[in-house]
């Protein structure tokens, strides 16, 4: 049984590089930590430079609630706590030992577990943090509970990786790992599958939930557009959700006792020179992923993430702790003479003043993958043009509307457009499209956080 | 293109802080990202961007109404040999026309791009922002839509008072709630109305013992049927304002607007649709020989068809929701056909109904957005949420 839902607004962009199904274990000199990936944490360190430490051990706890600790993928030593302005804690850089060893959460039988056992072990073993909740995206308090739980089982992003290639083999895991989600709350867990691309028997033979198949183009994937399908947030609800490959790692943990934090992830772009899956660990440094394997030196931008959400990073930066892509793009920094009046047959637009913006026309399977790069291609403006981002969103939102609220702040506003149905990552094709060169996903980051401030979660 | 960046560069630093001519920074940058699109990238968000920015967009624009000013630009010439030679065919001396008409048209052009974008140019260094190219569109349809023989002193006045109380006031090009080129129009109608209206200014210099009554004003005082024939309006070669008269040049632009997506279709389409219906609702209740025209007339007659290309489908004045669009260009034509017929004081109603439209457009779409909020709150209270 499963249900099939259409989305029908929304665009899939193609890019240049997608990844080859080949799977290489890359060698891994340092991890990092960074607290800058989870919204609303303030961390407290609990160790210090040089202390030992095993995979799973706690590097450090939410300053908002203890309880959350934020464990180590691996055991070594700490090397480095890196901070930057005003002291704020960005990086705590791990060296892995070459023999793991593991902390032991034992492997009690999850039917003999009631709520609190399960929530404590998922606590201890830190990953309590691989789940979040809307609205805002944050850690789940863990005392409260959600009206459903949504595992998200594909990703609609530009040059996304494959999650057939990412949760093979996973099976039993995510099996398990749905089995502790139903002791968390009382209401569904929704598998949120994509209708065309999903194959794989490990999350379409799954036992004791829902299963939805979304038709449509992205934000499709995203969880927003998902759960305002399935069940929509009102005010003072709140819905969990958990990526399908970190619910292996939470089934691994029980099945085991062990803090196995693997992810499969894509290293993708149009300057890579084989794109590819990468089997490692999160917070490893993308160092000798890229390392020959990019076109050029010099003028590229990593990103941890999505080329529509993610964060920069360096060559030698760290993947963040909710990504499971790694895109490199040309860095745009260049001027372009008259680029403002030419045809433009090579420009990625999806605006039919270029003459390449009539090849966008076309349906999603005949569109040809087009090379981008970071140029802002143009100055920041009021906002002029008006009914094209309402195009790319697929949820009952004003986006204009929405947006101008959290510029001015007004949060009786907000919660009337519907800022609790929203993150920023769904407002990424309007960025992209913004004729004014708004920067959309952090003025809805801003509102949220305004909103989180103002009202508590 | 390299010494022109060179040649940029070397320049540059005179005009940054500490330079010789801080004042002139918004200036050189509006002339440097002119002929080249700037190198800046993206900071936060999505990492890469859409091709299309504002430069293009308002280009586009232009473009589309470069057609209606080639022949505008032709109808002056020989609307105004004609006046001299009631005799003289439409392609007598071709060059002729032409030239009488730059040698009018020119100065117009002139006086609305240089006051208004000087204006521009020092508001947006007064606020250190990046010059908008907003007013590259509103200089062009300035012009389109005055009468030939417009005095250029008033025409100056009009133009301050547009992009200063039409614009600058409100923060600028995406926060103004006025079409700015309709308001220059307008206040030159109620300031200056001898220029602005009667049977003289549509023709430039016309000889006096000919008629040259525009379509509407023959229509007002009484007509029966306007005296033009239909083709000649479609093509465009009868008294009016100088872009508004050619319905093929002006469909050439909207075609443009359309196929790019720069011009609303659904407000272009509503505005015809609104007209129709009010033109059809006068048929059926017919006294008098101006509520028995066929209602396209309505449409090939005076700014109507300008306006609804043009005018009504500014982004930033119009309704910014969708379904507001409907509801605002429906309501411009309705109330544009309604003031023609109606009204005895104003011939041409299509300015005044945008202008009014113009006002109410955020009106329509508090309601639009308001139906949104509602259905929120309906189906949060039936989860059984209760106001705090």
């Amino acid at each position: 049984m499963s249900n099939i839902i259409t989305v029908k607004k929304g665009f899939d962009i193609k890019i240049i590089g997608e990844p080859e199904n080949k799977i290489l274990i890359p060698r891994v000199e340092f991890y990092a930590i960074k607290p800058t990936d989870f919204i609303g944490v303030t961390p407290k360190m609990m160790v210090k430079e040089d202390d030992k430490v095993k995979a799973g051990t706690p590097i450090f706890y939410a300053k908002h609630n203890e309880k959350i600790l934020f464990t180590s993928p691996v055991s070594g030593v700490v090397k480095s706590i890196n901070r930057g302005e005003k002291r704020v804690i960005e990086e705590v850089i791990i060296i892995p030992d070459s023999i793991q060893d593991y902390e032991d959460f034992g492997k009690e039988s999850l039917a003999t577990m009631n709520r609190e056992d399960v929530v404590e072990k998922l606590l201890k073993s830190g990953l309590w943090t691989l789940i979040r909740k809307r609205p805002y995206a944050v850690i789940p308090n863990p005392e409260t509970s959600p009206k459903c739980i949504i595992v998200s089982g594909f990703d609609s992003s530009p040059l996304a990786a494959d999650y057939n290639i990412l949760l093979k083999g996973k099976a039993a895991e995510i099996q398990l790992g749905v089995d502790v989600l139903k002791k968390l709350t009382q209401g569904k867990i929704h598998v949120n599958v994509s209708y065309e691309k999903t194959t794989c028997d490990e999350l379409l033979k799954l036992q004791g939930v829902e299963l939805n198949k979304f038709k449509g183009q992205h934000p499709v994937g995203n969880v927003s557009i998902q759960i305002a399908k399935l069940d929509p947030i009102n005010k003072g609800d709140s819905v969990w959700y958990i990526d399908a490959q970190d619910l292996a790692i939470i089934g691994k943990l029980f099945a085991t006792g062990k803090v196995e934090k693997d992810r499969i992830i894509a290293l993708v772009g149009n300057e890579v020179v084989r794109p590819q899956y990468y089997k490692l660990k999160f917070g490893a440094c993308i160092e000798h992923l890229v390392e020959g394997n990019v076109l050029k030196e010099n003028n590229l931008r990593y990103i941890s993430g999505s080329v529509l959400t993610g964060k920069t990073i360096s060559a030698e930066g760290y993947l963040g702790a909710y990504d499971n892509l790694v895109s490199v793009i040309t860095e745009g920094d260049y001027y372009d003479f008259l680029g403002w009046i030419l045809p433009g047959f090579k420009k990625f637009s999806l605006y039919r003043t270029f003459l390449s913006g009539f090849l966008q026309l076309l349906p999603k399977q005949k569109r040809k993958p087009v090379n981008i790069d970071t140029n802002l291609h143009g100055g920041k403006r009021a906002f002029v043009l008006t009914g094209e981002f309402e195009k790319v969103l697929p949820l009952d939102i004003y986006p204009l509307q929405l947006i101008k609220a959290c510029i001015i702040g007004d949060i009786d506003l907000m919660e009337e457009l519907g800022i609790y149905e929203v993150d920023a990552e769904d407002f990424a094709l309007c960025e992209v499209i913004d004729v004014s060169k708004t920067d959309i996903q952090q003025i809805i980051r801003e509102g949220l956080e305004l909103m989180r401030k103002e009202l508590g979660e | 293109m390299k010494w022109v960046r060179n040649l940029l560069d070397n320049i540059k630093p005179n005009f940054e802080k500490g330079g010789k001519f801080p004042w002139l920074h918004s200036t050189f940058d509006a002339f440097e990202t002119f002929a080249f699109v700037p190198k800046t990238t993206t900071k936060s968000g999505a990492h890469f961007r859409d091709a299309l920015d504002m430069k293009r967009t308002m280009t586009i624009v232009i473009i589309a109404l470069l057609p209606a000013l080639l022949i505008g630009t032709y109808n002056i010439g020989y609307q105004h040999f004609l006046s001299l030679d009631p005799t003289m065919g439409l392609f007598d001396d071709v060059w002729q026309n032409l030239w009488y008409g730059i040698v009018k048209i020119l100065p117009i052009l002139v006086v609305s791009y240089g006051v208004g974008l000087g204006i521009e140019f020092a508001f947006a260094q007064l606020r250190g922002h990046e010059v908008n190219e907003g007013y590259l569109v509103s200089g062009m349809l300035i012009p389109l839509i005055m009468p030939p023989d417009v005095p250029l002193w008033q025409l100056t006045i009009a133009v301050i008072f547009a992009v200063v109380i039409g614009k600058e006031v409100f923060g600028g090009t995406g926060m103004n709630f006025m079409n700015p080129a309709l308001l220059a129009r307008a206040f030159l109608f109620f300031a200056f109305p001898s220029s602005m209206s009667g049977d003289k200014v549509w023709i430039a210099e016309k000889a006096d013992a000919f008629s040259g009554a525009t379509p509407l004003a023959e229509m007002m005082t009484g007509g029966t049927m306007p005296s033009t024939s239909i083709l000649d309006m479609i093509i465009g070669f009868m008294p009016g304002s100088i872009g508004e008269t050619s319905v093929i040049a002006i469909a050439l632009g909207a075609i443009l607007l359309l196929i790019t997506g720069i011009g609303s279709w659904k407000i272009m389409l509503s505005v015809f649709l609104g007209g129709a219906a009010m033109g059809l609702t006068f048929n059926m209740f017919g006294s008098n020989s101006y509520t028995q025209l066929p209602f396209y007339y309505h449409f090939l007659m005076g700014g109507f068809m300008f306006g609804a290309v043009f005018m009504a489908t500014d982004p930033v004045t119009a309704a910014q929701t969708n379904r507001g669009k409907w509801i605002y260009g429906f309501l411009i034509g309705v109330m544009a056909v309604l003031i023609r017929v109606v009204n005895p004081a104003y011939p041409e109603g299509m300015m005044l109904s945008i202008l009014l439209l113009n006002v109410f457009a955020p009106l329509i779409d508090y309601f639009v957005v308001d139906a949104n909020i509602k259905m929120r709150t309906k189906r949060w209270k039936l989860k059984g949420g209760t106001n705090v």
